[in-house]
């Protein structure tokens, strides 16, 4: 499958790369799941979120190849790639993933955030997070993980990396 | 050692879990627990979602570097492995399914054929739209064959439907019933005798007991030949993160089973919302399942007879079943005129073009029908749209229900966006 499908959203409201009243173009956002993931409401959510962020969002769907994850961000160069697994499998997905986008030079720049529940039982150990971020993330939010602050913290990472960037 | 009879056989629901645990001697503790618990069970091997994908490099290297798996990964294992984690517990008076969820299952069926097993689950479009990208038509063409491997196996083959699930949430009953009905139908033509065929609880119980009626209804119809039985999942969607809420909603569920007189119910645990359950967390929902079934014996709920749901189900299975003489045919037909539609679904073979909504009841409504080919029986839609903000509202009405009494609140708050991930 080479196309990516760019789905209609829940709500009436869709984003789509409009110009919003500051007059600047939304920034875009790819988010994707990774090949073993076949979860799709988290996408939903986190495509729903971001547009209310001021993000203008493809979805990739699910189960997306490495490949395909790959072509999309050289295709797009999108602003922030958002990876979500919620299988337990995102741990070994996200470094794998993770390697073969940094390996990119044209990719080696990209803002690139993983969450969810990358795990299959209790928080990812400290090692784990590490590894994560020693293979390119430039966040990591898993849902277990003793951070009460993390949804803000995602959201911070949005408004400063993404959103806000390049603004007056 | 066939499922259908095994439940045909029982004096009361038979219940059994969702478990699978990637470790073989875990696993074989896993079902020893479930047959020895103080309930009527089956047992159940889920495999993990490498497997389903077909991705057995990936299990390779999680096996070489300790990472764990979300399930049992029977393609990996020899078939010496999963006999000898079955053998001796596995048989007549204790089944073993197969649970998995894919859409290219060859392979699966085959491992499954090779340890003895001879049940297993899902269907041409239910393990296709939740699961990922392939094509409907291949994944149609697939399920063919494995109807055709699982039978080449020997006698005792069972499937059931996952129709009755599909997404987990927020599809209206009448499109769960009928897809149930359509991949039974796909089974039988296929040579299958022995078949279950699933509902999954939903927002409203009244709801749900209607539509459990009109699932059995037209099993009795459609397929009075087969030795077919009901399977109530325990509700499939964004669970309550309290153990009380769960419970609850698991006790909800055994009242659906019982009260229409559905044989089976799959359990869910107190663990749904947070990460893959313990055999401990599976054995105690297994036990309060059991309990509150027996409790409740003889209980008969209302049946309102072919109501609402039964005439819009019965619409979409004749407006499938009319589109090709082939089944099979008919169904990717189906979808590509969006007669089936499910909300929500990002597959790209599903039309995308219903909508549902949950009304003040929590009755789960068609907002918009798309190409549904029942506007004649539908209740009148809504004139307005789904708002983001009410679509998350729709998401976690029964997290919030549920979770509510058990955190001691009166009125659940909204999973308002803000509170992403608490
Ligand atoms: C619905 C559902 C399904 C449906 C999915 C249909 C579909 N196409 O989407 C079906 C029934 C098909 C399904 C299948 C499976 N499922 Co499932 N599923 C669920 C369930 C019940 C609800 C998910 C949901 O609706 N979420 C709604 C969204 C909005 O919430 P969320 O997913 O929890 O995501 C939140 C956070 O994680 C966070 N988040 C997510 N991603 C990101 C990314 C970033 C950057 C950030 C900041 C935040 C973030 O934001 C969200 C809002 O808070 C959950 C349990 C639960 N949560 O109640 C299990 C669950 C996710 N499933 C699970 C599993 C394992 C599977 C299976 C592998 C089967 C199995 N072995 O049990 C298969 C998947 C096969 C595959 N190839 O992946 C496990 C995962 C275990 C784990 N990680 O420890 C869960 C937790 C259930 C459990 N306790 O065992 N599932």
């Amino acid at each position: 499958m080479t196309s990516p499908d760019v789905r209609r959203p829940p709500g009436p409201a869709q984003a789509g790369g409009m110009t919003p009243a500051g007059g600047l173009p939304r920034p875009a956002v790819l988010v994707s799941s990774m090949a073993s993931d076949s979860h799709t409401w988290n996408l939903i959510f986190l495509q729903l979120l971001l547009e209310e962020l001021g993000c203008a969002v493809t979805n990739l769907g699910p189960c997306v190849p490495d490949e395909m994850i790959e072509a999309e961000c050289l295709a797009r160069d999108p602003a922030m790639l958002v990876l979500s697994s919620v299988n337990g499998h995102g741990y070994q997905d996200g470094l794998r993933v993770a390697a073969r986008l940094r390996a990119r030079p044209e990719l080696a720049g990209l803002p690139m955030v993983i969450g969810g529940k990358l795990g299959v039982s209790a928080a990812l150990s400290p090692a784990q997070l590490e590894a994560l971020f020693a293979a390119g993330f430039d966040a990591v939010h898993d849902d277990r993980s003793a951070d009460p602050d993390g949804p803000l913290a995602f959201r911070r990472f949005v408004a400063a990396r993404v959103t806000s960037a390049g603004r007056p | 050692m066939n499922l259908g009879a095994y439940v045909r056989r029982q004096p009361g629901l038979v219940v059994q879990p969702r478990m699978g645990l990637a470790d073989p001697r875990a696993m074989r503790a896993g079902l020893r627990a479930t047959r020895d618990a103080a309930a009527i069970t089956a047992g159940t091997i889920t495999l993990d979602s490498y497997t389903r994908v077909g991705d057995l490099a990936a299990i390779e290297y999680a096996m070489r570097e300790g990472i764990a798996l979300n399930g049992y990964p029977i393609v990996s294992h020899s078939p010496e492995v999963t006999r000898a984690v079955v053998d001796g517990i596995g048989g007549d008076d204790f089944p073993v399914q197969v649970r998995h969820g894919s859409a290219r299952p060859q392979a699966i069926f085959r491992a499954v054929n090779a340890a003895g097993l001879r049940a297993t689950e899902g269907g041409p479009i239910s393990y296709c739209l939740p699961y990922g990208r392939t094509p409907l038509a291949e994944s149609v063409a697939n399920w063919a064959e494995c109807c055709a491997i699982l039978l080449d196996g020997g006698p005792g083959a069972h499937l059931e439907t996952f129709g009755g699930c599909l997404l987990g949430q927020l599809c209206p009953p009448s499109q769960l019933v009928a897809v149930s009905v359509l991949e039974a139908l796909y089974f039988h033509r296929h040579g299958l005798r022995s078949i279950s065929l699933s509902y999954a609880q939903q927002t409203n119980a009244d709801q749900d007991v209607e539509a459990v009626y009109a699932l059995r209804r037209l099993t009795a119809q459609l397929l009075p030949d087969a030795d077919t039985h009901t399977v109530i999942y325990t509700y499939m969607g964004l669970a309550p993160r309290t153990a009380g809420g769960v419970e609850a909603l698991l006790t909800r569920a055994v009242e659906i089973a019982a009260g229409t007189g559905a044989e089976r119910l799959i359990v869910k645990t107190a663990a749904e919302a947070h990460r893959i359950p313990t055999v401990a967390e599976n054995i105690a929902a297994l036990e309060h399942a059991a309990a509150q079934a027996a409790a409740r014996y003889g209980t008969v709920a209302d049946d309102p007879g072919e109501g609402q749901i039964y005439q819009e189900a019965y619409a979409m299975i004749d407006a499938v079943l009319n589109a090709d003489a082939d089944l099979g045919r008919a169904i990717v037909t189906a979808f590509r005129r969006g007669l089936l539609d499910v909300p929500y679904c990002l597959h790209p073979d599903n039309a995308g073009r219903s909508r549902s909504y949950l009304d003040a009841d929590g009755r789960l409504r068609w907002a918009e029908l798309g190409s549904l080919p029942i506007r004649a029986v539908a209740e009148r839609t809504r004139a307005q749209a789904v708002s983001s903000a009410e679509f998350l509202e729709s998401l976690s009405y029964v997290q919030r229900s549920f979770d509510a009494p058990a955190l001691g609140r009166s009125t659940p708050a909204a999973l308002a966006l803000p509170e992403v991930n608490r």
